[in-house]
């Protein structure tokens, strides 16, 4: 025992019962905390990132097709539907549109014909403002017929191949994960998608219309010129253009933002009554400790300790038990969180993207100092306590 | 100058004097024993005289300086600096080994020295048990790590408390001649005991009854 910092950790080693009850209170302290602020952090990551991944003001998609958009944008639902393509010239002649782009929805399925059920995309490489950009960072090229890009989450890479409607495409690259449901689609050019269409139309599957694929599209995104109200530009479209509708991205994603508010304030009351509850657990527990180390302390006293000593001692142990404690938590939080993620994302129907690694560690941080902090807080007044032991009466009452 | 003179102390708890107005002196090198049946005020005289309570009446005064009005602080200090406190019931801290419970001792007053420490286990006969717990030794043991403890430091008063109250024939002998050596090395021993045998090896005997000294005796072993 060459410094006083031995002590307190030979007490809290010699004493696995005690030091694991209050490891256990610190470790769901932390938990909570860095459970928490992930779950929260990440639904926020995820929103961010859909809505710059679809860089488009407008989306316009056939009558009652928004809920089938939002069940592939967000509950990962593979799904299509189609309109007639002269849509995109009546949309066009709509007065504040600085760039538009059509694409294409089909849904492979499990199936001997398909590789996996999964969300194909078609996209006019000529006008698109939308995957392109993020494309462009995996894939230097342009991409020719019956290749694919894959989603982050999609099981193949570049090399591989994959086989839908009973068509053979070549992996060409692989995205960066956005941490929404695209991460699991499949990305292609127009010609390849409407020979995918017209695949699947010819196997009886996926039909919703007989015509020619070469007649259909599935959305239209659309940028706004600057100076235009995009709402007006949407309600233009929804008045003007029959059988369509047109979805302003950003109300869309309000609405899961709005969604995202209140689960928030659900998460935040859970953790804090959690906080509560366990930070009075904590206090019990120190005190009954400090009962329980009477006859200890009143020795130490006797043997000169002096009580700033004493109480430094118990603090020192608190911060031991909370660093430990909170580190514990945040591992298990983390592996509890990165296990459940799909399953948190589809139970909320929110796409969810962990932080990245550096902010992880910083939150992690900030939940270990905060526990370092809170533990020895907690056993202050059971420190105050022991300092005041009459060393005498204790040993004498022995 | 005597080392310790006692004057005048009373200790009283509300209608109840533990201590009535008990002097005595303690010269460099004594040894004394205080005796006395339970209820005598002996712990409590120890507890004064050890600088863990203070009189209620009258002066405690240890090396040329009054103790008696001193503050909780500087009992601290004293105990740590000038008092080794040996026990009846030994009070080891249970989660440190032997060595380590003679280091916390050094720890307090000044720096850990483990082969310091190692030697004061030497000097009881307990170097093979210094990595055992308090649990692992007998009574004896615990007893002889005790006053190793005690001695680490050189204080200027060894002072023990029914130091052979919970051992057999055997180790009480074994503690008996620690003491012995202790004070043919130049150390000043008070020895509270309840037992006559323990009390007539020191050189003079103070016998306690109702917080008053009854009467002083001298030994003739010394």
């Amino acid at each position: 025992m060459n410094s006083i910092n031995q002590l307190p950790f030979k007490n809290v080693l010699k004493h696995p019962v005690r030091t694991g009850m209050l490891l256990l209170m610190t470790v769901f302290l932390s938990f909570s905390a860095f459970a928490g602020t992930l779950i929260i952090k990440s639904l926020q990551g995820g929103i961010d990132s859909l809505n710059s991944r679809l860089g488009a003001d407008i989306i316009v998609v056939p009558r009652n097709a928004q809920q089938g958009l939002q069940s592939i944008l967000l509950q990962g639902v593979p799904g299509y539907f189609y309109m007639d393509k002269s849509v995109t010239e009546k949309v066009s002649k709509v007065d504040g549109i600085e760039k538009m782009t059509s694409q294409y929805f089909l849904a492979s399925i499990g199936a001997n014909c398909c590789s996996m059920p999964i969300q194909i995309i078609g996209f006019d490489p000529d006008t698109d403002f939308s995957v392109k950009p993020w494309l462009e960072k995996s894939f230097n090229g342009t991409l020719a017929d019956k290749q694919i890009i894959v989603g982050h989450k999609v099981n193949a890479f570049e090399g591989e191949q994959l086989r839908f409607y009973g068509v053979v495409c070549d992996v060409a690259g692989k995205l960066d994960e956005t941490g929404t449901e695209l991460d699991n689609a499949v990305y292609c050019n127009e010609s390849t998608i409407k020979t995918l269409i017209k695949a699947s139309e010819e196997m009886g599957v996926n039909v919703l219309t007989k015509a020619d694929p070469d007649t259909l599209i599935s959305s239209l995104m659309i940028k706004v010129k600057d100076g235009y109200d995009i709402q007006k530009v949407a309600d233009y479209i929804n008045v003007h253009v029959k059988r369509v509708e047109a979805v302003k991205t950003q109300s869309m994603i309000e609405g899961i933002s709005d969604s995202l508010e209140r689960l928030s304030f659900v998460v935040s009351a859970l953790v804090a009554t959690n906080w509560v509850v366990v930070l009075i657990m904590l206090l019990i527990t120190f005190s009954m400790v400090i009962n329980e180390r009477k006859r200890e302390f009143a020795i130490l006293r006797v043997i000169g300790s002096s009580k700033r000593s004493l109480a430094k001692t118990v603090l020192f142990e608190a911060v031991i038990i909370g660093v430990v404690g909170g580190g514990l938590g945040v591992l298990l939080s983390s592996g509890a969180v990165t296990m459940f993620s799909k399953a948190i994302e589809k139970k909320l129907g929110l796409p969810l993207l962990l932080p990245s690694f550096e902010e992880l560690m910083c939150y992690a941080g900030l939940t270990v100092l905060l526990c370092a902090v809170v533990a020895p807080v907690t056993a202050a007044l059971s420190a105050y306590r022991a300092s005041k032991v009459d060393a005498g009466t204790v040993l004498r009452e022995e | 100058m005597s080392l310790l003179e006692v004057k005048n102390i009373s200790k009283i708890y509300g209608s109840l004097k533990a201590l009535d107005n008990v002097s005595l002196k303690v010269e460099k090198g004594d040894w004394l024993a205080i005796m006395g049946p339970s209820g005598s005020g002996k712990s409590t005289m120890m507890n004064i005289i050890g600088a863990m309570d203070k009189p209620t009446l009258g002066q405690v005064i240890l090396d040329g300086k009054d103790i008696s009005k001193e503050s909780s602080k500087s009992l601290t200090q004293i105990r740590r600096d000038k008092i080794g406190l040996i026990f009846q019931q030994f009070h080891l801290v249970n989660y440190l080994t032997a060595l380590e419970n003679v280091m916390v001792a050094q720890y307090y007053h000044s720096i850990p020295d483990e082969k310091e420490a190692m030697e004061a286990l030497e000097r009881v006969g307990l170097a093979d048990r210094a990595k055992h717990l308090p649990a692992q030794l007998s009574g004896g043991e615990q007893q002889r790590v005790c006053i190793a403890r005690a001695l680490i430091n050189y204080p200027e008063i060894i002072l023990a408390d029914e130091p052979t109250g919970n051992l057999d024939e055997a180790n009480e002998n074994m503690v008996i001649d620690i003491f012995r050596q202790l004070h043919k090395d130049g150390s000043t021993l008070i020895v509270v005991t309840h037992d006559p045998e323990v009390a007539e090896v020191a050189q003079k005997t103070i016998v306690l009854e109702h917080g008053k000294v009854a009467r002083e005796v001298i030994n003739n072993e010394k």
